[in-house]
């Protein structure tokens, strides 16, 4: 279907007093097509009727279906710097959304959300974090959001092992908050990290999530540990809040339409995989018992999106 | 008589900031083995009377000479690379070089914008196969590195639009923070590597107002005796004021080496932020193909 489809599915209502838009024909013509295309239909819509889209949709569609909607049409960088700053309007100590966009995203896409946030928000995404985070959560997130990772390939071995070592001393010293700790967390590049992960399992028996398991209840080290999850293996980490997000009473719809909206062009078959691995219920089906409507068809059609 | 003009000549064209080339040429380039012999003989200022009979070049000597003969070529080499290479390299030496050249790194920092500072990031990528702030943070340590890191990692808002209410509340706290610098020094403080790490200049220039509203003092005053924290208030809102001092310490009668240097770094990587007498002051310093060179620059006055 071509752009011009889509402006006319809202040129119709343009005659009429009362908006009412077709949900069926905006997930048709939506979740099917690429960033590229969906910027170009949003250009066009702002051409033809002088309003963005986005403000279009906002005033008429439901609650989860217009947060996915919107958060599918914007573009990545665009996406990933209003996701970050409603995480810091909204921070507590449990919110991971501003490590899953700093560790999740390339350097190079990290680098984008910061160019948009610029854009969109008249401020840098460091000042948001620096300001509206506290203590030892701060001394973690400011450094990842700051970051901009080497991406190559290269590996220093005996590096690996130095750093393996600073980090077992400090976790079995319960320095969690330590400054090299971090520093090794927030600077090295991912390929770097994954040696050093490695080394670490090979010489001292545990995985490091396992070691950092030491207070259940303890927030930050859920936070350390998801770090780590996002930075060498993000797909088991993205299928964990996709698990817990539909088998809360109810569904947290924020992290089903986030994971949803943020991954359907980038790795969620693998998700779906992953989660079909771990709860013997492919995605789909689970998704379809947990949400219902226009909601429900939107995810289904990302799920199937092919990128 | 000639040659003790032509060892006047020569001190005159060794000595200072740069070697005067053309002297050099007309003097030396002209001598034959038995004039030679009388310059090394008379010239007291470099050679001395070794015991096994022959004229020796002083070895200190030497060495700074080799010094000025390297001015004009590096001066060449690092203005002729691309400016984000350029600022790369020189923050990958700072860091090697230890703690004594940790100004270079808060120079190119806040001096820069925030998108020739991401050049520069990139740049290092590729170079070096590490990002700056890993490598800043596995070399650096104590309570510089905290700064340091944050600072390179900066991607400062670069619009206009400051917030006066936060700007007198970070005053505040800078007040607090350097009040309070025999108990706890500003640098170690998070708070403060926070605000001069993330706000925007024109948020920090507010935030320098309401600070000496509250203090009587400028910032930069009261940092006085804080090294690096000092370098950086001053290079993010007043750099003409940080490169004037740079250049004046390198330009002066006893300057040492790392100040010298650091007259071609300034000259060639911030011309445009030098104040309007700086070529007087180069006329009177510099010599040679180096002066000629420096002076081209500021002439031209782009990147």
């Amino acid at each position: 279907m071509g752009v011009w489809t889509f402006t006319s599915v809202f040129s119709f209502d343009m005659k009429l007093s009362r908006w009412g838009t077709n949900e069926d024909l905006i997930i048709q013509i939506l979740a099917h097509r690429n960033a590229e295309q969906r910027k170009l239909i949003r250009q066009t819509y702002a051409e033809a009727y002088g309003e963005d889209l986005l403000k279009a949709l906002d005033k008429e569609l439901s609650n989860d279906f217009e947060r996915l909607i919107l958060l599918w049409t914007l573009e990545p960088a665009e996406r990933d710097a209003y996701l970050a700053n409603e995480a810091t309007k909204k921070w507590t100590s449990s919110n991971q959304v501003l490590m899953e966009i700093a560790c999740t995203r390339s350097a190079n896409q990290l680098l984008h959300a910061r160019q948009a946030y610029h854009a969109r928000f008249k401020k840098s995404l460091e000042e948001d974090v620096a300001h509206h985070t506290t203590g030892d959560f701060r001394k973690l997130l400011l450094p990842l959001v700051s970051s901009y990772r080497y991406e190559g390939d290269e590996v220093n071995l005996t590096l690996a092992k130095s750093e393996a070592k600073i980090l077992h001393e400090k976790i079995s010293g319960k320095a969690y908050n330590d400054e090299d700790l971090i520093r090794i967390l927030a600077t090295r590049s991912k390929a770097q990290i994954n040696a050093t992960l490695n080394h670490y399992k090979n010489e001292y028996g545990n995985d490091i999530n396992k070691d950092l398991k030491a207070d259940p209840k303890d927030e930050f080290l859920a936070l350390l540990r998801a770090t780590v999850k996002c930075l060498v293996r993000p797909e088991k980490y993205f299928e964990k809040v996709l698990r817990l997000a539909i088998n809360k009473r109810g569904t947290d719809e924020g992290a089903l339409t986030r994971v949803v909206a943020t991954r359907a062009e980038i790795d969620l078959k693998i998700i779906a995989e992953e989660y079909q691995k771990r709860s013997s219920v492919p995605l789909d089906h689970a998704i379809g018992k947990d949400t219902h409507g226009d909601y429900e068809k939107m995810l289904l059609a990302l799920l199937g999106h092919e990128a | 008589m000639a040659l003790l003009d032509d060892i006047e000549a020569l001190n005159k064209a060794f000595s200072g900031f740069g070697v005067d080339e053309t002297s050099i040429l007309s003097i030396l380039g002209n001598s034959n083995h038995e004039h030679k012999k009388s310059l090394r003989q008379g010239w007291s200022k470099l050679f001395c009377e070794d015991e096994y009979g022959f004229e020796r070049f002083d070895p200190s000597h030497v060495k700074n000479l080799k010094l000025e003969f390297k001015r004009f070529r590096d001066a060449v080499m690092l203005s002729v690379l691309h400016p984000w290479e350029r600022d790369a390299r020189l923050i990958e030496k700072a860091i090697k070089k230890g703690p004594k050249h940790y100004n270079i790194i808060v120079e190119i920092a806040c001096s820069r914008s925030s998108e020739e500072l991401l050049g520069a990031r990139k740049a290092y990528h590729s170079l070096f196969d590490q990002s700056m702030e890993e490598d800043i943070a596995a070399h650096v340590k104590g309570s510089e590195r905290k700064l340091l890191v944050a600072l390179v990692s900066a991607y400062r808002y670069e619009g206009p639009k400051v917030h006066d209410h936060v700007a007198k509340c970070e005053a505040e706290i800078l007040a607090t923070a350097v009040k309070n610098g025999d108990r706890k020094k500003p640098i170690e403080e998070e708070e403060v590597i926070m605000i001069l790490a993330t706000r925007s200049k024109p948020h920090l220039q507010e935030v320098y107002q309401h600070y000496h509203k509250i203090c009587g003092k400028s910032i930069t005053e009261d940092l006085e005796a804080h090294g690096i924290l000092k370098d950086t208030v001053e290079c993010l809102c007043t750099p003409e004021t940080y490169f004037t001092r740079v250049l004046d310490l390198g330009l002066s009668v006893d300057a040492d080496e790392e100040s010298k240097k650091a007259v071609t770094r300034v000259i060639v990587t911030r011309k445009e932020a030098l104040v309007k007498d700086v070529q007087n002051k180069i006329e009177g310093c510099l010599k040679g193909f180096y002066k000629d060179f420096m002076l081209g620059l500021i002439a031209r006055g782009e990147k």
